[in-house]
């Protein structure tokens, strides 16, 4: 087990460094960096003083080297625009994301989960169709487009609840339900195969044939080594989503990290946008390696891959 | 009526594979209402200016925001006007354009670039799997929407700089998938045959590997079309995609939101076009991976 995690864990770095390093070379994208920041009427002699203040006249990979550098110590220097410390600017807007994170994928979860068992239980079905229907509409549909229709049913409509903001829980019910949305037909569909799997193995016949109770029989027996790959595949849809709630955060005016992503980049600050960029990867990263060490633990088969 | 011969001198001929796959193909809901829709639409991008009633960048301000025909509009602009006074119906149709242009654009270059690499490493193994591997984890891990954002908004949002964003952002599923069909096939006896016989690996990939991986190559570039299509949409809503005046569906949105308080009807057709050529594309891909490879159904 711990050659597995060691060697899952240098890869996890490794790929963290590689990720660092594009975000940052997203800086010199535009050319020069030093002009992009002064605006377009900016003089020649404006664009070199920024050059020198914020040190582009030297080479990219000195640049690099001490952005990462303090990028590890958790300095991500200073915002251009609000000019407060990146890092500052962004612990306080990423209670709002994970949050939200949470809420979504417990919503996924919660409803993705008991359809996937019950299309499993009876394939074919209603409510099999239903399942499969939902998966596939879900995988098709514009998340900011299904926020504004939940805004325009739920806050112009009904007037029941709040179209933006973050004040209250009530602001995060639809949000919620448009993130979580997101991850919901691939856990449903993984349930279905992984409880139609289990379903028709010997040690389930078994478990009926020794006069186990059916309630006992799925949930004891079934669901209990159906769910394990939902488990790693929730961690890795909850790394995605996170970085998806940029979307969803600019359509109900959320102010969680995503909505800084959004501003920030409208707004060429880059500093912001860099650190942002890296951040969402290392919560992907680190999911993921939560994912394939759970996934060890659980299934020792895993553990030579 | 000479073609009716006695049923028991008849040779008794199997069912080849190309008509087993049309008989599958033809007993398929999702893949006809699927390849339906999204062939409609296709016409309908390829003929937009013989179908638009009016030119889609044509501004008039007295008749701006007119309803639609069911909401009480009249037949000269049948979805209404936008806030500029554009007709709604023609700037819907040259929007299918924009969308299935970048769409299938954009598969196509991610289709390259991803086969290339996951044919390579499932066929080498190795450290050139290794390595694409590796590659793959590094795409995942950075956040799409994320990264193509912040591309545009430094190069500028062009048509081009869109297509080229989304096509060298979206390779992941189809090196993924490449990679395991590739690993499988090159598994198989012929491929040793063919080795033995002294065929080059170039020769190997192209004429043993590629036909055989064909099938999931073209169910992943329309799943990836969907994908790309969405993504644009999302870019071109948050402000930071395809750039006004053009009609895009995903700019639509954003256009009509500022009035969705009144007009509600700005907002949900667009999208609701958007979603039926998701829909529909997914139901296409879905079909055909169904109908291509109905051992993996799932």
């Amino acid at each position: 087990m711990l050659p597995f995690i060691l060697k899952r864990l240098g890869l996890a770095l490794l790929v963290a460094f590689t990720v660092s390093f594009i975000s940052f070379s997203l800086l010199f994208l535009s050319g020069d960096p030093a002009a992009a920041l002064a605006g377009e009427t900016a003089s020649g002699e404006d664009i070199e003083a920024i050059r020198t203040l914020y040190g582009f006249d030297r080479p990219m990979m000195v640049q690099y080297g001490e952005w990462l550098f303090s990028a590890v110590r958790g300095d991500f220097g200073e915002s251009y625009y609000f000019k407060l410390p990146v890092a500052s600017l962004i612990t306080d807007r990423l209670q709002v994301t994970m949050l939200l994170g949470l809420c979504g994928i417990t919503f996924a979860l919660l409803t993705a989960v008991p359809l996937g068992v019950a299309a499993a239980i009876r394939p074919n079905s209603m409510i099999d169709r239903l399942a499969l229907f939902l998966s596939v509409a879900g995988q098709a549909l514009p998340s900011f487009w299904f926020g504004l229709i939940l805004i325009v049913l739920f806050s112009i409509k009904f007037q029941i609840l709040p179209p933006s903001g973050a004040e209250s829980w009530r602001h995060f019910v639809m949000p919620t339900i448009v993130l979580g949305y997101y991850a919901m037909p691939a856990i449903m569909r993984l349930t279905r195969a992984g409880m139609l799997d289990v379903l028709n193995s010997d040690y389930i016949r078994t478990a009926r044939a020794k006069g186990a109770g059916e309630g006992r029989v799925l949930f004891k027996h079934a669901l209990r080594n159906a769910i394990i790959p939902v488990v790693s595949l929730a961690a890795v849809q909850m790394g995605f989503m996170l970085g998806g709630s940029i979307v969803v955060e600019s359509v109900f005016a959320l102010h969680g990290a995503g909505y800084l992503a959004w501003e920030s980049i409208a707004r060429n600050d880059l500093p912001t946008v860099q650190a942002l960029i890296l951040i969402f990867s290392m919560f992907y990263i680190t999911f993921t390696f939560l994912a394939d060490v759970l996934n060890a633990w659980l299934d020792p088969r895993m553990r030579s891959a | 009526m000479s073609d009716i011969t006695d049923p028991l001198t008849q040779e008794f001929q199997a069912p080849s594979p190309r008509e087993m796959l049309k008989q599958r193909a033809k007993g398929h809901l999702g893949l006809l209402t699927g390849l339906g829709i999204v062939g409609l639409l296709a016409l309908v991008a390829i003929f937009a200016p013989l179908l638009a009633p009016h030119d889609p960048y044509a501004q008039s301000l007295m008749t701006r925001m007119e309803p639609p025909v069911f909401l009480g509009g009249d037949w000269d602009h049948p979805l209404g006007t936008d806030h500029l006074g554009r007709d709604y119906l023609s700037r819907l149709i040259y929007g299918a354009r924009v969308s299935l242009m970048i769409g299938a654009i954009a598969a196509l270059i991610s289709g390259v670039i991803g086969t290339t690499m996951g044919v390579a490493a499932g066929y080498f193994g190795g450290k050139v799997d290794a390595f694409v591997t590796f590659l793959i984890n590094v795409r995942l891990a950075m956040p799409v929407v994320l990264v193509a954002l912040a591309v545009v908004a430094i190069l500028g949002g062009s048509l081009t700089v869109v297509i080229c964003v989304l096509g060298l952002l979206l390779w992941d599923r189809f090196a993924v998938v490449m990679r395991a069909s590739t690993l499988q096939i090159s598994r198989r006896d012929y491929i040793a045959a063919a080795r033995a016989v002294g065929a080059s690996t170039p020769r190997i990939l192209l004429t043993e590997i590629m036909p055989n991986i064909f099938n999931n190559l073209i169910v992943v570039i329309t799943l990836e079309m969907a994908h790309a299509i969405l993504l644009e949409a999302t870019l071109s809503f948050l402000g930071l995609g395809v750039q006004p005046p053009t009609p895009s569906w995903g700019l639509m949105v954003s256009e009509g939101k500022n009035m969705m308080l009144f007009e509600p009807w700005l907002v949900l057709i667009p999208g609701a076009v958007l979603f039926v050529l998701v829909l529909a594309i997914n139901l296409m891909g879905d079909g055909l991976r169904d109908v291509t490879a109905p051992e993996n159904r799932s």
